[in-house]
C-alpha cells in the first residue's frame, strides 16, 4: 500500500533539496520579479568590464548630461558627474562592492547572531538573561550612532565596515533565533535526543536549527537589502570605503550639492541601490508566499 | 423560543438540513483534491446525528460546508445543502452570516482558541443577543447568566467577570457551548468538542450535549473519531471512509449489527471490555488510507478489505464509486457495499495481533519514597515581604511501586497527575528529591543523563506520543535510527551501523527504503513505527511509552500496539506503559497503577484496579471512558469542580475536594493509609476496605441485550 501511494526519492543531497524547495519561488510573481532584479545585478557585476563604456575612475568630461556625446564618439548615457566620470560604468562597478559586502555582512551577522539566539532560546534562564540584555543595549542605540563611532574611532577601511554592520544586524538576528528556538525545543524529537545524551550544542544545531531554515531564509532576503541600504548610507556619510573606487552611496554623498542643477548625478545611482533592495524584499515576500502554501 | 419572525423553531414544516448528493473538493497546486463525495443527510428537529470517521475522512468537511466555511481553495462541485429547504449556496454573504448567528451554531475542539483571551466571558455572551436579537445590556446579562447556568456552571456571575485563562478546559468548552446555545440555534454542529479534554471532564460535556439536546429540541451534528461517544450523545450515525459515508443508521442497529466490512474493521481495533490481550486481540485494519486522488474505483475500502472481490468490489456503478444499498428489514439503515448480505459475520474470525500471556521474570525497577518537587523563586516584592519566596510544585509524591522483567505497567491519570515528571525521572532529565529509584539494582533517581554510560541510556529509552514531533522533520528515518545506534554504542562500524539500522526497520515491520525518507513522508502510524524502532535501538531493558498511540487513528492504533507488544514480548522488555485511555490500560497491561495529581491513588494488578474494591477516582475514571459497545451499563459518575493545582494541593487526601464518596473532616486533614487490600493491590483512602469492597462494578455487561435483534 504505502509503496503505491509514496514513490521512493533516491539519495538526494542537501543542498540539492534545498535547492528544489527554493525553486518552487517560480509559482510567485512577486518573487520571481525580485529574483528577476537580483540576477540582473548579479550578472552586471560579473560582467561589469565587458558592460561599462568607459574604465570608472577615468575622469573624461566634467558634468556632461545624460546622452551627450563624449570626444571620442562614444555616449555618455547617465551622464558624468562633477569631475567626469562616466555614472553608467562607475553604477555598474559598482554593483561589484556592494554584491560582495552585503552578503559577506549578512553571513558573518548571522554567524554571530544565530549560535546566541540557539544558546539563549535552548537554554534559557541566566544564558538567555545575559545575551537578551546584550542584544537589548546595542538595540537600543541608534543604529547611525553606533556606525559613527565604530568606524570613527577605528578608521574606514573594507574589515571596519563589515564589523559594524555586523555587529548592527546581529541582535536582530539573535532575537529570531531566539524565538524559533524556544518554540521548537519543545518538540518530542529535542526530549528524544536529551534522553539519549546528546551534547547541548548537537541538539541546537542539529536537532533545532535546521527546523528554523523556513523562516532564516525569508528573513536573510529582507537583511540583505537593509544591509545593503546601510552600505549605502554608510557610503553616503562619508564612512564608506575611501574613493576613488565606485561606491553607491559614496556616488550619491558626492554629487548631492549639485542634486538641484545636475540630478541624474544623484538620482541613478539611488534607483541602483533601490532596485536592488526592491529584489530582496520581492524575493522575500515570494519566499514566504510560497512556504505558507501548500 | 424567542421566535424574531420568519424562520424560527416550529414555523418550518419538514426535515432542518439535508445534504444532497453532496460532492466537496478542494483546489490545491496538486489540481482538484475530492474530500467528500456523495454525501446524503436528512436531519430532522431535535435529531442528533453523529459523523465518525478517522482523520482524513471529509467528516469536518462536511461541517465547513454545511456552515460555508469552505475557504478559498474549497468548494461544492456538485449536489446541495438545504436548511429549511434553502439552498445555502443560493444565500448572499449577509443573509448566511444571519444564519450562522441565529440559526447555526458551532462548536470546536480547542475550547481556548474558541474565546477572545482579551474579552471577560461576560462580554462575549452578551455580544451575541446584543448583536442578534438588538436587546439592551441588561436583557443581554440576563440572558448570559442564564444561559451559563443551563450548562451547570456554577457561580455564573463569577465566570461572567472571568477572562478565558481564569478559567479550566472544560469550563471553556461549557463557555462555548453556552455561547453557541445563546442565539437558541436550531442546528448545533460539534467538531470533536472533547478531543481536547481529560477524560471526566469529558464526561460532564457529554452528558451536558445529551441534555441539551433533549432541552433545547437543538438538531446537532456530533462529529468525532470516538465511537464510544457517539453512541453516548446520537440517535443516527454516519460511517465515514475516505469522503464517503459507508453505512449509516441508528445507532443501536449499527453498533449492533454493522454490515460494512470497515465498521466492523473499526470496532475490531478498539479495545471494548473483556477485550483482553490474550482473550481477544485487537484486529488491525491492514494498510492505510488512500490519498484522496488516488481513491481505487468502486469500493474506496477494497484493497484493505478481506472480503474483496475482484470483478465486483472494483466496478465503479455510482460516480467514481458504488452506490448505498438498504439493508433488508431495517429501515433506514444503508449501507455502501455490494457484498453486504453475503457476508456471515459470525463464522468470520479474523485473526487479531498474537495471544498467550508471558511469564514474567525478575524485578527490573524498583521505585520506593521517590517525591519530585520543583521549587518556584518568587521574586515578587509581596514575597520578599512575607519571607517566602520559594514555593515547592509536588508532582510526585511518595511514588512507590515495583515492575519486572516483561512485564507492563501502565501508569493511568489525568493531565496534571504527574505522570510525566516521573518519566522524565527515570530517563534522567530530572533527578528525585527524595526517594529511591533502583533500577537493575542500581538507584538513578540521582543520576541525570550527563551521569549515565551509554549502555545504561540505551537501556531505558522512551517512545513518545505525537507522531508530528517525535521525529526531526529535517534528517531522514536512516540517520536518526543510525545516530541512536551509534551513541548507545551498539555498532561503531558504519556498515554494522547500516546493517542494524536495516534490521530496526524490519523489526517494526517497515520497508528498508524507508532509511532513506523523511518523515513527513511518512504516515502518522509509520512515525510512531519508527519511534519504536528507535526506542529499541539499544535493546533496552525497560521502555517508558508516553501515550504512544493516543494521537493515532484507531485502526493504527491497533497496529502500534500489537506491534510494541510484539517486541516487548520478544526482548522481554519491561513496559512502562503511560496512558489516559482505560480501556486501552485494561486491555494491555498487566498491572495498573493510578495517579491523581503527583500521588498514586490505587495500584493493583489489572483486574484488581477493574473491580471492586475501587479507589473511588478510579470508580470516577472507569465509569468516565466511552464504550462503544451497546450492552454495557455503566455507573455514572460525574466529579464536580476543578482538578486542583499541583502548586497548591488539597491537605489531606489530594482527591478529598472532587470525591463523591467522601466520609468527612479526616479527608481534609490527614494522608490516607495505603490499605492493602491483597498482595500488591493498594487503595490509597480512608474508607474502610470493607465498604468499599461493596461497592457494585461500574462496568456491567448485559449479556443478552446484544443478542437480540434491536427493536425498529
Amino acid at each position: 500500500m504505502a509503496e503505491q501511494v509514496l514513490s521512493i526519492p533516491p539519495r538526494e543531497s542537501p543542498v540539492w533539496r534545498m535547492f528544489k524547495s527554493l525553486a518552487l519561488i517560480r509559482e510567485s510573481v512577486v518573487g520571481m520579479v525580485g529574483l528577476a532584479l537580483i540576477v540582473f545585478w548579479v550578472l552586471v557585476a560579473v560582467f561589469a568590464n565587458v558592460l561599462a563604456p568607459f574604465p570608472p575612475n577615468a575622469t573624461i568630461m566634467p558634468m556632461a548630461m545624460p546622452g551627450t556625446v563624449g570626444p571620442d564618439g562614444s555616449v555618455f548615457w547617465l551622464g558624468t558627474d562633477h569631475i567626469g566620470r562616466d555614472i553608467l560604468s562607475r553604477i555598474i562597478y559598482g554593483s561589484r562592492r556592494v554584491l560582495i559586502f552585503a552578503p559577506v555582512a549578512t553571513f558573518c551577522a548571522y554567524a554571530l547572531g544565530t549560535p546566541m539566539g540557539l544558546a539563549a532560546g535552548y537554554r534559557r534562564g541566566m544564558t538567555d538573561d545575559v545575551l537578551s540584555f546584550i542584544a537589548n543595549i546595542i538595540l537600543s542605540f541608534p543604529v547611525l550612532v553606533l556606525y559613527v563611532i565604530i568606524i570613527a574611532t577605528v578608521g574606514a577601511s573594507a574589515i571596519n565596515i563589515l564589523v559594524a554592520v555586523t555587529f548592527a544586524s546581529a541582535p536582530g538576528i539573535f532575537r529570531i533565533v531566539r524565538g524559533l528556538a524556544l518554540d521548537l525545543r519543545n518538540r518530542e524529537y529535542v526530549y528524544a535526543a536529551e534522553t539519549r545524551g546528546e551534547s547541548p550544542w548537537r541538539i541546537m544545531l542539529v536537532e533545532i536549527l535546521p527546523n528554523a531554515r523556513g523562516p532564516l531564509i525569508v528573513d536573510a532576503c529582507l537583511r540583505l537589502g537593509y544591509v545593503i541600504i546601510t552600505i549605502g548610507v554608510l557610503g553616503f556619510l562619508g564612512l564608506g570605503l575611501p574613493p576613488p573606487d565606485p561606491d553607491w552611496g559614496g556616488m550619491i554623498n558626492e554629487t548631492r550639492a549639485l542634486a538641484t542643477s545636475f540630478p541624474h548625478m544623484t538620482i541613478y545611482p539611488v534607483i541602483a541601490i533601490s532596485s536592488l533592495v526592491l529584489g530582496f524584499n520581492l524575493l522575500a515576500d515570494g519566499l514566504r508566499e510560497v512556504s505558507l502554501r501548500d | 423560543m424567542t421566535g424574531n419572525g420568519s424562520g424560527r423553531h416550529g414555523d418550518y414544516e419538514g426535515p432542518i438540513l439535508e445534504c444532497k448528493n453532496l460532492s466537496i473538493s478542494y483546489f490545491t497546486r496538486a489540481g482538484e483534491i475530492p474530500a467528500v463525495v456523495d454525501f446524503n443527510l436528512t436531519l430532522n428537529q431535535g435529531d442528533s446525528v453523529g459523523l465518525v470517521g478517522e482523520s482524513g475522512c471529509g467528516k469536518s468537511t462536511v461541517a465547513m460546508a454545511i456552515m460555508q466555511y469552505l475557504g478559498n481553495n474549497g468548494g461544492i462541485v456538485g449536489g446541495q445543502v438545504l436548511y429549511k429547504g434553502r439552498d445555502l449556496a443560493t444565500l448572499s454573504e449577509e443573509e448566511l452570516r444571519q444564519l450562522r448567528g441565529n440559526e447555526i451554531a458551532m462548536v470546536y475542539q480547542e475550547p481556548m482558541a474558541s474565546l477572545n483571551p482579551s474579552m471577560t466571558l461576560g462580554r462575549q455572551l452578551m455580544e451575541v443577543p446584543l448583536y442578534h436579537d438588538d436587546v439592551n445590556e441588561e436583557e443581554a446579562a440576563k440572558r448570559a447568566r442564564k444561559i451559563l447556568a443551563d450548562v451547570d456552571l456554577p457561580d455564573p456571575d463569577r465566570v461572567m467577570a472571568s477572562y478565558p485563562h481564569q478559567i479550566s478546559g472544560g469550563q471553556q468548552q461549557r463557555v462555548v457551548i453556552a455561547m453557541a446555545l445563546l442565539s437558541n440555534p436550531t442546528l448545533l454542529l460539534l467538531d470533536e468538542p472533547t478531543t481536547a479534554l481529560d477524560v471526566t471532564v469529558e464526561a460532564g460535556i457529554i452528558e451536558l450535549i445529551a441534555e441539551i439536546a433533549k432541552k433545547f429540541n437543538t438538531s446537532m451534528i456530533y462529529i468525532s473519531h470516538n465511537l464510544g461517544l457517539i453512541l453516548a450523545t446520537c440517535d443516527r450515525v454516519n460511517v465515514m471512509y475516505s469522503g464517503v459515508v459507508v453505512e449509516e443508521g441508528k445507532v443501536k442497529v449499527v453498533f449492533d449489527h454493522m454490515r460494512h466490512p470497515y465498521t466492523k474493521g473499526l470496532f475490531n481495533a478498539i479495545p471494548l471490555p473483556g477485550a483482553d490481550k490474550t482473550v481477544r486481540p485487537l484486529v488491525p485494519i491492514r494498510g492505510q488510507l488512500p490519498l484522496p486522488h488516488e481513491r481505487p474505483p468502486g469500493c474506496y475500502f477494497g484493497p484493505r478489505c478481506d472480503f474483496f472481490q475482484a470483478g465486483r468490489c472494483d466496478v465503479p456503478t455510482h460516480g467514481s464509486t458504488i452506490a448505498m444499498r438498504p439493508v433488508d428489514g431495517k429501515p433506514g439503515h444503508v449501507v455502501r457495499c455490494v457484498r453486504w448480505d453475503e457476508i456471515d459475520w459470525d463464522a468470520h474470525m479474523p485473526e487479531g495481533v498474537s495471544g498467550e500471556s508471558i511469564s514474567m521474570g525478575d524485578e527490573v525497577l524498583s521505585v520506593s519514597n521517590m517525591r519530585k518537587y520543583y521549587e518556584l523563586h518568587d521574586n515578587s516584592i509581596a514575597a520578599l515581604i512575607k519571607g517566602k519566596r520559594v514555593r515547592y510544585v509536588k508532582a510526585n509524591e511518595s511514588i512507590s511501586f515495583i515492575a519486572h522483567e516483561s512485564e507492563t505497567v501502565a501508569i493511568v491519570g489525568e493531565s496534571g497527575c504527574g505522570k510525566s515528571t516521573f518519566a522524565k525521572v527515570l530517563m534522567g532529565l530530572e533527578t528525585a528529591t527524595d526517594g529511591e529509584v533502583l533500577f537493575n539494582g542500581q538507584d538513578i533517581s540521582n543520576q541525570p543523563v550527563q551521569k549515565r554510560s551509554p549502555a545504561q541510556i540505551g537501556s531505558v529509552q522512551m517512545i513518545f506520543q505525537n507522531p508530528f514531533d517525535t521525529l526531526n522533520p529535517s534528517h531522514s528515518v536512516g540517520s536518526q535510527l543510525a545516530r541512536v545506534i551509534k551513541k548507545f554504542g551498539v555498532e561503531t562500524n558504519k556498515n554494522r551501523i547500516e546493517q542494524r539500522v536495516m534490521e530496526l526497520l524490519d523489526l517494526v515491520k517497515l520497508p528498508r527504503d524507508f532509511a532513506r525518507r523523511r518523515p513527513r513522508q511518512l504516515s502518522g502510524g509509520q512515525k510512531q513505527r519508527v519511534g519504536i524502532a528507535r526506542a529499541f535501538a539499544g535493546n533496552p531493558a525497560m521502555v517508558v511509552a508516553d501515550e504512544p498511540v493516543s494521537a493515532l487513528d484507531v485502526s493504527v492504533q491497533a497496529a502500534v500496539t500489537g506491534l510494541l507488544m510484539d517486541i516487548q514480548r520478544e526482548f522481554r522488555t519491561t513496559l512502562l506503559f503511560i496512558s489516559h485511555d482505560l480501556s486501552l490500560v485494561r486491555y494491555l497491561a498487566d498491572r495498573v497503577v493510578v495517579m491523581y495529581l503527583g500521588s498514586i491513588m490505587e495500584q493493583g494488578t489489572t483486574d484488581e484496579v477493574f473491580a471492586p474494591p475501587y479507589h473511588p477516582y478510579t470508580e470516577a475514571l472507569l465509569s468516565a471512558v466511552p464504550i462503544a459497545d451497546t450492552s454495557i451499563e455503566k455507573k455514572r459518575i460525574i466529579l464536580e469542580g476543578n482538578l486542583p493545582s499541583v502548586m497548591n494541593p488539597p491537605k489531606g487526601c489530594p482527591f478529598h475536594t472532587r470525591c463523591p464518596r467522601k466520609i468527612g473532616r479526616i479527608c481534609e486533614t490527614e494522608t490516607p493509609p495505603f490499605a492493602e487490600d491483597s498482595e500488591g493491590h493498594v487503595i490509597f483512602c480512608h474508607i474502610p476496605l470493607e465498604e468499599l469492597r461493596k461497592v457494585e462494578p461500574v462496568i456491567v455487561q448485559a449479556d443478552t441485550a446484544s443478542d437480540q435483534p434491536a427493536a425498529e
